[in-house]
């Protein structure tokens, strides 16, 4: 096993790491824009959970408070969303993005007003972290060539969240594809006409599965801040609510799919931050900002030249009106 | 007015299906349903049958439960039932089968019929025991579609199919159909005729609603006629005639066939020689077309819709490039100029009333006033160095609507508010009120009603009387042979036939429809 070898298995190691927000985000918004909702807000929503559980985590010592915290903010801007594009027909996009504005500046406004340090919350201690979970014989194994690396490396050494995340796929495949709440979301958000007239309440879907994407997106803001990090920093998001809406279109709408899209981009990006500073044969060294940029040229260029037709469910972005 | 009465068909003394009685709805200045009570007998199909904004939707919807009514109460199998939304009509065994269907496109046909009803949190059993409910169903009622087939991709009889399914699998004994036929071909519209009558003879009731007389009169047992939101006339189909149910629907007679003198055409006006189009996607949708229309004459294409019609007009109107091939109009040819055709023609007294007024004829979203001067807005009448003149173009919209009998005569109505023929009547009035000296009218009078029909043949006869050339395309096989004075039929992009009017049979130009040409074809010119 070569040196080349051991980057390898860590570049994959990071992905994972880097892929959970993203992955769990996106779920979050195939929920909302499945039921007919555009979530342009997952951003906020992150951000927003990201703040409040490491100001809970700082406070109470206890990453489990903070994930609880995370993600009742998370549903509760969720639910102002849904209040105003669901009852109250408003502009989707509009909603979705004067959350994320008002989020952006809350955090840190909160964060100055009560632990004054620019806005940042205190760094939090090993025991308010959510951090690694060594499986069994993870150290033993380690020196075994091949699966011992393989296991210790990629599939031991995670946080509880990463875990959840590898689950939540499967879940919500489960929950869309198999059983009488997914065939109702995916009908609300290709014909609400047809679901009313089934008997079935638009706003009352539409509210669930923005209850939904308020629970995942609590959860991948939590892992930002108490699991990936160790305390909020402004704008810590750093744009992976978008990253994750793209990975959605890429994905078609469907978990798979959606969560491949989720771990090349992070594949992306863990190459990006191995890549800063190594010297490459022929071409040498490549500028930093042209190497931080990959992820998102590549982003570019699949949603412009090989996702395909991607078709969105029929009725997002429009508000259920009732006629006659 | 006839105000017979409808005793129950062949159902002996078995209460109603349904029995409405003193149904009243008002939404805010409008009364939609007045009083509105009627019978419908177990085992029959009940017509109902009025002009657009008569209230029979609404009667429906009450029905149906989109809609509480202000006063009045419905039965059900002589029980007094309280219908607040869907799911209580469902209840009581009424199941609606909507104009525009209430699918998902991208569901199985048994996705959707299971929607709402799934049998379960999860669908592993309950689908299981759909398919089978399902294939039982389509065996007693000859309702053949495949289970898994994926909505979208079934032509729309089928699909049609499938929300009958829909309401037979929720246990529906009485169905109501809105408006079923509008979109579709005459096989399918023959196929459902045959599913509703093995359905009535499975002792189903059904309501059709309609503002098509020969519908009513090949389907139903018993009709109902509304009118201005009041029942005018409960009636056995069998007693009554397409005459008298267009006089009580109208409120006064109507002619069903336009009377004209004979044409006296003179010049040519319009000459096309050879002409091909290509639609978007590289398919010939026009091949080699010639015929020629001139000045006091109607001529008429039949075709069933698809067939190069939309495209020929378009082509003509200069919306849509020529591939080969001449279009003479006042000694230019169309074919070889390019530019903005469609305004060169306007501007040199071509009409253009296109077969698709929601989505060609008008902006729906403006008001009636500024879709009067749409593709004339450059004429110095309305547009000073580029400022709109909105006395000039309201005044004049008012003239026109009153002109043209438009309801109500509100320039600042929304397009989109007024009813089918009434957008019809604005299109109309702004194409022939510049006096154009040709007029391509498409599909003049699709989803208008009765009495706005027989004002629109009149018009188009006035304007062929006053020496102008017109050419109709309509799918329409009453319109085209009642209005224009010499006929042809197209077919897969060709020109299949040429009569004159008196000399064409409606089972002649069928065949012609259906591509059967053989020892008819003249050669146009």
């Amino acid at each position: 096993m070569g040196e080349f070898f051991t980057i390898f298995i860590l570049t994959l190691d990071a992905t994972l790491r880097v892929a959970t927000p993203l992955v769990l985000a996106a779920l979050a918004g195939m929920f909302s824009e499945r039921s007919g909702v555009i979530d342009i807000g997952l951003e906020g929503k992150m951000l927003g959970a990201a703040f409040s559980a490491a100001a809970t985590a700082a406070v109470t010592g206890s990453p489990w408070l903070g994930l609880m915290a995370g993600i009742v903010t998370s549903m509760c801007l969720s639910m102002v969303h849904a209040f105003a594009c669901v009852t109250h027909h408003g502009n989707q996009v509009v909603s979705g993005m004067a959350l994320n504005i008002a989020v952006a500046g809350l955090g840190p406004t909160l964060g100055l007003a009560w632990f004054h340090q620019g806005g940042q919350t205190p760094m939090l201690g090993h025991s308010s972290r959510f951090t690694a979970i060594d499986w069994p014989f993870a150290k033993a194994l380690a020196d075994v060539p091949l699966i011992g690396h393989i296991y210790s490396e990629i599939f031991s050494g995670h946080n509880i969240i990463v875990y959840f995340a590898m689950v939540a796929v499967p879940v919500a495949a489960y929950v869309l594809y198999r059983t009488r709440f997914g065939l109702r979301l995916r009908a609300v958000g290709e014909s609400p006409e047809a679901v009313d007239t089934a008997g079935i309440s638009v706003a009352g879907m539409r509210y669930r599965a923005l209850l939904i994407t308020g629970f995942l997106c609590g959860v991948a803001g939590t892992y930002l801040s108490t699991a990936h990090s160790a305390g909020f920093i402004r704008d810590m998001t750093a744009g992976k609510g978008y990253l994750a809406l793209a990975a959605l279109i890429f994905g078609k709408w469907k978990p798979v799919p959606t969560m491949l899209a989720c771990l090349l981009f992070a594949f992306a990006d863990a190459v990006q931050i191995r890549l800063q500073g190594v010297e490459l044969p022929v071409i040498g060294t490549i500028p930093v900002q042209f190497i931080q940029a990959l992820p998102y040229v590549l982003t570019v260029l699949l949603l412009a030249g090989f996702v395909g037709k991607a078709i969105a469910p029929k009725a997002i972005g429009e508000p259920y009106i009732k006629e006659r | 007015m006839t105000q017979a009465q409808s005793g129950p068909a062949a159902a002996g003394n078995l209460p109603p299906a349904l029995a409405l009685h003193g149904i009243n709805k008002r939404f805010s200045t409008v009364h939609a349903n007045k009083d509105v009570s009627l019978s419908v007998a177990k085992g029959t199909i009940h017509g109902i049958i009025g002009e657009n904004g008569a209230g029979k939707s609404t009667l429906m919807s009450i029905v149906y439960g989109y809609y509480q009514a202000d006063s009045g109460t419905i039965e059900v199998d002589g029980e007094r039932v309280s219908i607040k939304e869907p799911q209580d009509a469902l209840g009581v065994g009424i199941g609606m089968v909507h104009q525009h269907f209430m699918l998902v496109n991208t569901f199985t046909v048994l996705e959707n019929v299971v929607l709402g009803v799934e049998g379960g949190m999860t669908l592993g059993t309950g689908m299981d025991a759909a398919r089978k409910e399902l294939e039982h169903l389509e065996k007693e009622y000859s309702l053949e579609v495949d289970p898994d087939a994926i909505i979208g991709d079934l032509p729309v009889g089928l699909q049609q199919r499938v929300e009958i399914l829909k309401a037979l699998y929720r246990g529906a004994e009485t169905l109501v159909l809105d408006e079923p036929t509008g979109v579709l071909t005459p096989q399918e519209v023959d196929h459902l005729f045959r599913i509703l009558h093995a359905l009535r003879d499975q002792g189903k009731t059904i309501i059709l609603i309609t503002h098509k007389l020969r519908e009513i009169m090949a389907l139903t047992d018993n009709v109902t006629v509304m009118r201005q939101g009041e029942v005018v006339a409960n009636v056995k189909t069998a007693d009554t005639s397409r005459e008298q149910l267009a006089e009580l629907m109208v409120g006064r007679s109507v002619l069903l066939r336009v009377e004209k003198t004979p044409a006296q055409p003179t010049d040519v006006c319009l000459a096309v020689k050879g002409l091909n189009v290509i639609d978007g996607n590289g398919v010939r949708r026009v091949k080699d077309v010639d015929f020629d229309v001139r000045y006091g004459e109607i001529v008429g294409i039949a075709g069933v819709s698809g067939n190069g019609q939309s495209e020929l007009l378009e082509a003509l109107s200069g919306i849509r490039p020529v591939d080969t091939g001449d279009i003479l109009f006042k000694g230019e040819n169309l074919a070889a100029m390019d530019g903005h055709l469609s305004r060169w023609v306007r501007e040199h007294g071509m009409g253009h009333v296109p077969e698709d007024r929601q989505h060609m004829g008008l902006v729906l979203d403006f008001h009636a006033f500024e879709d009067t001067i749409l593709g004339y807005h450059h004429d110095p009448l309305y547009n000073r160095h580029g400022l709109l003149n909105y006395n000039a173009i309201t005044g004049q919209c008012a003239d026109w609507m009153q002109g043209y009998d438009v309801r109500p005569a509100v320039p600042e109505q929304k397009a989109g508010d007024f009813s089918g023929g009434n957008q019809q009547k604005i299109v109309l009035a702004r194409e022939m009120e510049r006096d154009p000296e040709l007029l391509l009218v498409g599909q003049p009078t699709r989803g208008v009603d009765i009495g706005a029909i027989e004002f629109i043949h009149k018009r188009l006869i006035a304007m062929r009387d006053a020496g102008k050339a017109i050419l109709l395309v309509s799918v329409e096989l009453d319109e085209i042979m009642s209005l224009a004075d010499r006929i042809l039929v197209m077919f897969d992009g060709m020109i299949v036939g040429e009569m004159p009017q008196g000399e064409a049979t409606e089972q002649q130009l069928g065949l012609l429809m259906a591509g059967e040409s053989t020892n008819v074809q003249q050669g146009a010119s």
